[in-house]
């Protein structure tokens, strides 16, 4: 299955990446490279196998449904790269 | 009273105790040695002197009416991915530069409630992605170590690079790191320090920045397995903040020290025998079975059939969590936006594209290729379940046996700027060859200094154990560190 430097651009896209035209040529390769070795999977039989998908087996945990913290806006938009009156500022969403 | 800094954690909490020294005194005593080496050794991104002073006043105080926790007075280094409350945070990205966290990851917070001190924050891989700390946006760690006649500058490994690298040179008691793929055992093996990696779920991942949630877990870097036990137990917590995190007691894992290993069952993986491994590290790897022979425990030859299969399963599991724990960072609550760009699209491509590190793009890509419609079921649940077959290889062998002795890294720490590896990722990514495969199954690691090169660097062994049984672990590290008598420490040429 190799990746031409078409697929690489919609993947740079849908990861909310943009690299030069020169860098997308380059990435073609590496990324044939690494699902190349990666091919070797299909040699493992995982018939009937569940898919794992935690570390260590553990029921969810539950807890009250109470409000346990808040009050913290000053705190939240202390990091924001653009903030007024503690509401985010972001470039225009709806046209 | 440079000799401070060379003390070990135990006999430094000790000398606190019996007020031989004070933590002020052992706390000027690092801040001088970091003053001297860091510029050398780039270990540090970020120093808080000021911080570590006010903490080690604190500290004496407490001394002096006979109390403080179990860490009371004692400077350590903290790797740049755990927030602190107050002092930036990066992880070592530039997206990140300027991030400064409100609250504190709560491994830290245990450790300042046992009286820790905070030296700084340590450098590492971007995002913890990497294994030889080149991929940080402040640059290489440069190791203490160096080959005997060569002036060549190597690498600590990554990547908890700066945490290694701070240990072996005697710039902290001790360091926490973090484990995603072998990120605190390699960089250990690498500087002839101790690493654990403990059970997944026994220290608290909140306030660790995320780069494979399933995979991510926290552990101390250190001079000696005591050490490692007193860190951990401090560092592990259950904790609501954390869904993964262990509701279970920790054990007090100093107690597992010393004891007998007479008929402990040690499984000696064939499948870790893999071509092209320098002969120096097999022949390590006998002498660890002989070491462990001579102190009673019995060898059992065991299977792990799945080990080929773990590196490529990692590289597809760690990067789809990679790149949805990354899909975060936006531009738009916290992190780097990028100036001069108008719509709301071109402000998400551009900040993330300046913001991220060539690797960590890369990452992000293979996350999202193997997780787009069309290919999640060929890669990502494929991958989903083979990480099952390869935890229950692991099952299977401990029914034969109760820990397992691998060695820790296939090579010895390798030059920095290495051509071949930075040419192929995939040479980088075969460093964790015998550690990726805790992280799948969810299991204990260690690396233990337990040896040098011919060329005068240092080799670590790992010990494998089953989940929760941490105690053990440390236990048969500590046998093996004991009947290696590894006090290798670096020449100071910075």
């Amino acid at each position: 299955m190799a990746i031409d430097v078409a697929t690489v651009k919609k993947v740079a896209s849908l990861s909310r990446l943009r690299e030069s035209d020169e860098r997308l040529q380059s990435l073609a390769g590496e990324l044939n490279g690494i699902l190349g070795w990666i091919e070797q999977l299909n040699e493992v039989d995982v018939t009937g196998v569940e898919p794992m998908t935690t570390a260590i087996e553990m029921p969810q945990p539950m807890r009250e449904d109470v409000v346990t913290d808040g009050d913290k806006v000053a705190e939240i938009v202390a990091n924001a790269p653009k903030s007024v009156d503690g509401f985010f500022v972001v470039p225009k969403v709806v046209e | 009273m440079t000799e401070l800094t060379k003390l070990t954690l135990k006999s430094a909490i000790d000398g606190l105790k019996a007020k031989t020294f004070s933590s002020a005194e052992l706390t000027d005593a690092f801040i001088g040695a970091i003053e001297t080496a860091n510029p050398k050794l780039n270990a540090y991104v970020e120093t808080t002197f000021d911080k570590a002073r006010a903490q080690a006043a604190a500290s004496d105080a407490k001394l002096a009416r006979g109390e403080g926790g179990a860490l009371e007075g004692a400077p350590l280094g903290i790797k740049d991915l755990y927030c602190t409350a107050g002092v930036r945070t990066t992880a070592c990205s530039g997206i990140l530069e300027n991030f400064v966290p409100t609250y504190e990851s709560t491994v830290t917070q245990n450790l300042w409630d046992q009286g820790a001190v905070m030296l700084g924050k340590l450098n590492m891989d971007e995002f913890a992605m990497g294994s030889s700390n080149e991929t940080s946006k402040w640059g290489n760690v440069v190791n203490p170590w160096k080959s005997r006649g060569s002036n060549a500058e190597l690498t600590p490994g990554g990547s908890s690079g700066g945490s290694a690298s701070a240990v072996a040179a005697d710039l902290c008691l001790a360091a926490t790191a973090s484990d995603t793929g072998g990120s605190i055992r390699q960089p250990a093996a690498f500087t002839g320090t101790v690493g654990i990696k403990p059970t997944y779920g026994r220290c608290s991942r909140y306030g660790m920045v995320a780069f494979a949630s399933s995979l991510d877990q926290a552990g101390p870097i250190t001079k000696t397995v005591e050490d490692a036990a007193i860190m951990l137990q401090a560092m592990c917590s259950h904790d609501v903040k954390d869904s993964t995190s262990l509701d279970l007691p920790v054990p007090d894992f100093s107690s597992f020290l010393g004891k007998s290993v007479k008929g402990l069952r040690i499984g000696i993986p064939d499948e870790y025998r893999l071509d092209g491994i320098p002969a120096e590290i097999d022949a390590l790897w006998e002498q660890g079975i002989a070491w462990l022979k001579d102190a009673g425990a019995e060898i059992v030859r065991i299977s792990l059939p799945h080990t080929k299969y773990a590196l490529p399963c990692y590289y597809i599991i760690a990067p789809a969590e990679a790149s949805s724990n990354l899909a975060r960072y936006d531009g738009m609550r916290y992190g780097h936006r990028a100036a001069g760009v108008q719509s709301l699209t071109d402000t998400y491509e551009m900040s993330r594209s300046e913001g991220f590190g060539k690797e960590v793009k890369r990452r992000i890509m293979i996350g999202t290729y193997v997780l787009s419609a069309g290919f999640y079921d060929a890669y990502y649940v494929k991958a989903l379940k083979v990480r099952r077959r390869i935890a229950e290889d692991f099952t299977k062998a401990y029914e034969s046996c109760d820990v397992i002795l691998t060695p820790a890294t296939p090579s010895a720490a390798f030059e920095l700027g290495d051509q071949a590896k930075a040419a192929d990722p995939v040479q980088m990514y075969l460093n964790d060859v015998f550690t990726v495969t805790t992280n799948l199954a969810g299991l204990p690691g260690l690396s233990v200094p337990a040896g040098l090169d011919s060329q005068g660097l240092p080799l670590g062994l790992q010990v494998i154990g089953k989940a929760l049984d941490e105690g053990t672990v440390l236990n048969i590290a500590s046998v093996l560190e004991k009947a290696a008598g590894f006090s290798a420490k670096p020449a100071r040429w910075w």
